[in-house]
């Protein structure tokens, strides 16, 4: 397992109500040095969270306590720019397990789905509903249900359902990455190999 | 009986399972490994606390970052040297084979592969490395991967990948006087850009790749990467068989013969489809050479640089490569000073690169303002240039040979081209800095390198031959 299963959250969650949230906004290129997986939640965000000083920015959205909880929502083509995999590494290890948007960009998602992170995309309409339910409330929950495929705002009941590739579906059910899922297949390659002429 | 392709054919018997809505589950028969891209994978495994599945399937050696003089001596360099200790370390700990610096059988990985019969037909071939295309010149799906890659196939000999589309290129008649594969294949990029062949793998059709060497296949396939596609194939035929019959990873007795009985099945049926077909002619290639700072940009010898409209490369970066070269539209190419020839890497670094080398150096001297680095690609290659007498020539000539390594292709050892200076170089990439920061790179075959090297100045080998 290289991640925690994923089957429902139910969460508050955290407001981004910003479009293009590029991978140098989400992690800066300066921390991408470090040679181990962990730590990379505490600069989840870094230059938009802290001043050069080190003090938090009050405006920021992850500085606010009100705000909490497993889901960020974000406004359309999150996760643009690099390939880097250490954005999705800093979003799940800060404690989201789930990105909802009206649109991910392509490599941030394959990142994200092969570390654990699920990345919901939902109509720009239902986005909306989403971020006027946290205005109204910002303890108001989601619950997105993986099995079922469907999101739920569940002050108000509505719902909407959210497209995903069967396999990484399947890996993201049992806390599988691509390697996991290979070695679950040992056995088959093993008689593969012996089958081979060469 | 559906009519199907050699990639066809090669791919659909490696898939171990094909995932619905998904990629295939495809099975490597030959994994090889080099100190760069292994490190960081053998310390995932680790982590994961799960070993190498099929050892015994795994190739290992020392090329991207060894130094090609004093080899007997302890690598300068502390972090080539962890690299180096750190593929050691693993190729002991999982028993797989490694012929590390120093070892006879040490080179460039994708010169040893061939020469010792590990890369056959009908395989499935991958490295950390993305010039590993160059096996499918034997009718092998050989492509390069990343280091989660390279991770992903140590520990379970299978990598996920979805199927690319089918390109097939056809080149007919033959090749002029002078004119080498690695001119065909500099015109094929030429013609298309360096993304041309995006989202395909390529197969090499028609008379000009019949009638080339195995060791001309290579160096054609190698550049497949160069126009963007997944890889490059050139079905296997007498003239692969005649090559590995007797290396020593080649089946033997019975294996062999029936190993050669599958790999007459694998060309292309008559009237399979393929997703693109391009179609040139051997008349139309003269010998090439690159002056930007991307393999599609090239052209010609003879020929003078393009305006930028009839480039397909954007307006702006075109001028900001040729800003970089120090070239200007409509200059002439032929006559352009030299500093730096070198003749070597995994696109040219064979016995018959070296033989067409001394074809035209023979007789004649190094020119004083070139400094010239000659890198075998392989302790076997070295040996046969000192067999061949080659190496006599080469030192009559003013040259020296050094030792087996990728060397200057990309210069991570010492072996870097200076800021500013022109390097004429039979490797396979002129990208800004790849020969170091600031180097001038000019891509051409070892017939242009040796006019290069024995004038000073860019010089069509056809005059000297």
């Amino acid at each position: 397992m290289a991640y925690d299963p994923f089957q429902i959250v139910q969460s508050s969650a955290v407001p981004l109500p910003l479009e293009n949230v590029d991978t140098d906004q989400i992690i800066p290129a300066r921390f991408l040095k470090a040679t181990k997986r962990e730590g990379f939640g505490d600069n989840l965000f870094r230059d938009w969270r802290y001043a050069h000083d080190g003090s938090p920015k009050p405006d920021f959205v992850l500085n606010n306590p009100i705000y909490s909880g497993k889901i960020l929502v974000a406004g359309r083509n999150f996760g643009s720019g690099s390939s880097r995999e250490h954005a999705a590494w800093a979003i799940y290890d800060y404690g989201f397990r789930c990105v909802i948007s009206s649109f991910f960009a392509d490599i941030f998602k394959n990142n994200s789905l092969n570390i654990g992170i699920l990345p919901v995309t939902v109509s720009p309409e239902f986005l909306d509903q989403i971020f006027q339910a946290i205005e109204a409330d910002p303890k108001s929950e989601i619950k997105v249900d993986l099995p079922a495929q469907t999101v739920t705002i569940l002050a108000t009941g509505q719902t909407e359902s959210f497209a995903i590739n069967g396999y990484k579906k399947n890996n993201m059910l049992n806390g599988f990455d691509d390697i996991d899922y290979l070695h679950s297949l040992e056995s088959d390659i093993r008689a593969f190999e012996k089958e081979r002429i060469f | 009986m559906q009519a199907t392709t050699l990639f066809d054919k090669v791919w659909d018997a490696h898939v171990v399972q094909h995932i619905p809505d998904g990629p295939d589950v495809l099975f490597i028969d030959r994994h090889f490994i080099h100190e760069v891209t292994s490190p960081v994978a053998f310390l995932g495994l680790e982590s994961r606390g799960i070993g190498v599945m099929f050892p015994q399937r795994t190739f290992a050696t020392a090329d991207h970052n060894t130094p090609t003089i004093n080899q007997h001596l302890p690598v300068a360099d502390a972090l080539s040297a962890n690299q180096l200790k750190a593929l050691e370390d693993n190729t002991t700990k999982y028993g797989i084979s490694h012929w590390g610096l120093g070892h006879h059988k040490n080179g460039i990985v994708h010169v040893i592969g061939p020469e010792n019969g590990i890369t056959l037909p009908g395989m499935t071939i991958v490295c950390g490395d993305s010039h590993t295309s160059t096996h499918g010149a034997f009718g092998a799906i050989a492509f390069g991967i990343g280091t989660s890659e390279v991770e992903m196939v140590l520990a379970s000999q299978c990598i996920m990948q979805p199927k690319a589309k089918k390109m097939r290129i056809t080149v007919n008649g033959t090749l002029g006087k002078g004119v080498l594969p690695k001119d065909v294949i500099l015109y094929i990029i030429a013609q298309i850009s360096a993304s041309g062949a995006t989202g395909y793998f390529v197969e090499y059709a028609g008379e000009v790749f019949e009638n080339m060497s195995m060791e001309g296949r290579m160096t054609v396939c190698n550049m497949s990467i160069e126009m963007g596609a997944r890889g490059g194939m050139i079905a296997p035929d007498e003239k692969t068989i005649a090559y590995l019959a007797g290396r020593e990873y080649s089946p033997k007795g019975e294996a062999w013969d029936q190993a050669v009985a599958y790999w007459n099945t694998l060309k292309t049926d008559e009237g399979a489809i393929f997703d693109k077909e391009l179609v040139y002619h051997a008349d139309q290639i003269e010998p090439q050479i690159t002056y930007g700072t991307n393999p599609g940009l090239g052209t010609g010898i003879s020929k003078s640089i393009p305006v930028s409209s009839a480039v397909l490369d954007g307006e702006a970066s075109y001028k900001k490569s040729l800003e970089y070269m120090g070239f200007a539209e409509n200059q002439s190419i032929l006559g352009k000073q030299v500093d730096y020839v070198f003749i070597g890497s995994c696109t040219n670094g064979r016995i018959e690169d070296f033989r067409a080398f001394a074809s035209i150096i023979k007789g004649r001297k190094k020119a004083q303002n070139v400094t010239a680095w000659i890198v075998p690609g392989s302790h076997i290659v070295e040996k046969q240039i000192k067999e061949e007498g080659i190496y006599d020539i080469l030192t009559d000539a003013g040259f020296e040979l050094r030792q087996p390594g990728c060397s200057a292709c990309l210069a991570m050892n010492d072996d870097k081209i200076p800021a500013g200076k022109y390097a004429v170089s039979t490797s396979n990439r002129n990208f800004e800095g790849r020969q170091g920061p600031g180097s001038r790179t000019l891509l051409a075959s070892p017939l242009v390198a040796a006019a290069a090297a024995v004038t000073g100045v860019v010089t069509d080998p056809r005059d000297l031959l």
